[in-house]
């Protein structure tokens, strides 16, 4: 089976020259779990970000799908590949819950009554469909997780890339969030300090340090090597 | 919180509230369009058109008593030059100014209050209004939270170690008023990176429009009419 995702030689430097990815090779399959674990700054969001093309490598290789990152098809890397930000108040920015959630798919180019059956279903998808007039600053934290995961399901994506999904959620919605997210399909990449909840929804983990990867093994194998 | 009210106030249910967005804006257009021209002072005048904007409160469900101290808004900035016409002797021109400040003021209110944002944006499109100024407009209002989300979260924060934001010198408010945008700027930009990753190119999308019913277009060549008359009458 060929890798959703294939990552080959990946470096990133900062404007100011720092080195926050020092070659990272990495590969998904489909339908598969990976946790990133590793300490804060070790460059697991910044490897993330490169997944959506919103950060450019200064060397290396991205292909999604087989289609490999590119200025030319950004738009289409960006629809497979749905990236759930840390903070859900920075990704929830429409007046309600279904113009937030319908925002990617008008955004294709998609004609608004397909936008609204998508948003629709997304919303139902994560158990948000009685909240869809709500403006989202009115909701939870664990609801606006839920909203932020329909406003990327709406774009049907390959991928999920979720960064440090549990924060602000408290443990009841940690639940939710596992159950919701063990219940998609799609390949998901979870990056988190959150060990047990990575445990129960990845069988493997790759482990970041200094912007490289340092091993990739199960969790606990992870755990025990990293003293994490 | 105001403009988290105004927000929920623009989605309850009315008659004012089913009105078309375009026939909406256009009647408003007209009461400002006339309030701005007005030159003397002719209290029947101004009594009409406050009535009218009165009976589009009650119509519309809304707080009146919060929608007249809302649109209040504007009276200190005009009373600061209000001070300066009455001291270079024009009193006349002092009343027109706060009375025409209060009256847009109440105008501009009624409408964002009985039109939920998109729409009202969706509405100002339809009329032609620059796509780049709709945009602003938008983002505008979602800063405004994201602005006020990091004041409130700084002056917590301050409290929570001084006791109390009042103790804190006026140099330290400046230096936290800087911190305050620079934090703003982050968060905008965490959300302009969003937005970015979810296929934003510069253009917001919007809804197919709602078609502009007979009785929308009644309503809104009415309210022109009625306010033209007024001023026409009552000169």
């Amino acid at each position: 089976m060929s890798p959703i995702v294939q990552v080959r030689g990946l470096r990133y430097a900062y404007e100011d020259g720092t080195e926050a990815l020092k070659g990272i090779d990495f590969e998904l399959q489909p339908g598969e779990t990976v946790a990133l674990l590793g300490a804060n700054g070790s460059g697991k969001t910044t490897f993330a970000l490169h997944l959506n093309g919103l950060l450019r490598a200064t060397s290396g290789t991205i292909a999604i799908d087989g289609l490999e990152l590119r200025e030319s098809n950004l738009k289409e890397i960006r629809r497979r590949v749905g990236l759930v930000f840390q903070d859900s108040d920075n990704q929830l920015f429409m007046p309600t819950v279904l113009e937030d959630v319908a925002f990617a798919p008008l955004a294709a180019g998609i004609n608004s009554t397909a936008a609204l059956a998508k948003a629709w279903l997304a919303l139902e998808q994560v158990g948000m469909a009685h909240k869809a007039g709500k403006a989202p600053w009115h909701l939870s934290a664990g609801e606006k997780k839920r909203v932020a995961i329909a406003g990327i399901l709406a774009e049907e994506p390959k991928i999920l890339v979720l960064d440090e999904p549990t924060t602000f959620l408290d443990p009841p919605g940690q639940r939710g969030l596992a159950e919701l997210l063990s219940s998609l399909p799609q390949a998901k990449i979870l990056i988190t300090h959150d060990v047990p909840f990575a445990a129960r929804l990845a069988e493997v983990a790759v482990f970041f340090q200094e912007g490289r990867i340092a091993a990739k093994d199960t969790i606990p194998t992870i755990v025990r090597q990293f003293d994490w | 919180m105001r403009h988290a009210r105004i927000d929920r106030w623009s989605r309850l249910d009315s008659p004012v509230h089913r009105l078309h967005p375009v026939a909406k804006v256009l009647a408003a257009l007209g009461m400002l369009v006339a309030v701005a021209t007005m030159t003397k002072p002719v209290l029947h005048l101004v009594a009409v058109y406050f009535a009218m904007l009165g009976v589009c409160v009650l119509a519309a469900r809304l707080p009146v008593v919060r929608m007249l101290t809302g649109a209040a808004v504007v009276l200190p900035f005009a009373c600061a030059i209000g001070v300066v016409s009455i001291l270079s002797g024009d009193p006349n021109r002092a009343i027109m100014l706060l009375v025409r400040s209060y009256l847009s003021s109440l105008t501009a209110l009624l409408l964002v209050a009985s039109t939920p944002l998109s729409e009202l944006l969706g509405g100002l499109d339809r009329l032609g209004a620059p796509a780049f100024l709709l945009q602003v407009m938008q983002f505008l209002y979602r800063y405004l939270m994201v602005l006020r989300e990091e004041a409130s979260a700084m002056r917590d924060a301050a409290a929570s170690r001084a006791g109390s934001v009042r103790i804190l010198e006026f140099k330290k408010a400046a230096g936290a008023a800087g911190v305050l945008f620079a934090r703003a700027h982050t968060r905008a930009s965490a959300i302009h990176r969003a937005m970015v990753a979810r296929g934003f190119d510069g253009r917001m999308p919007t809804f197919r429009p709602t078609p502009l019913l007979l009785s929308d277009a009644i309503f809104a060549a009415a309210a022109v009419c009625a306010v033209v008359a007024a001023r026409l009458a009552l000169k």
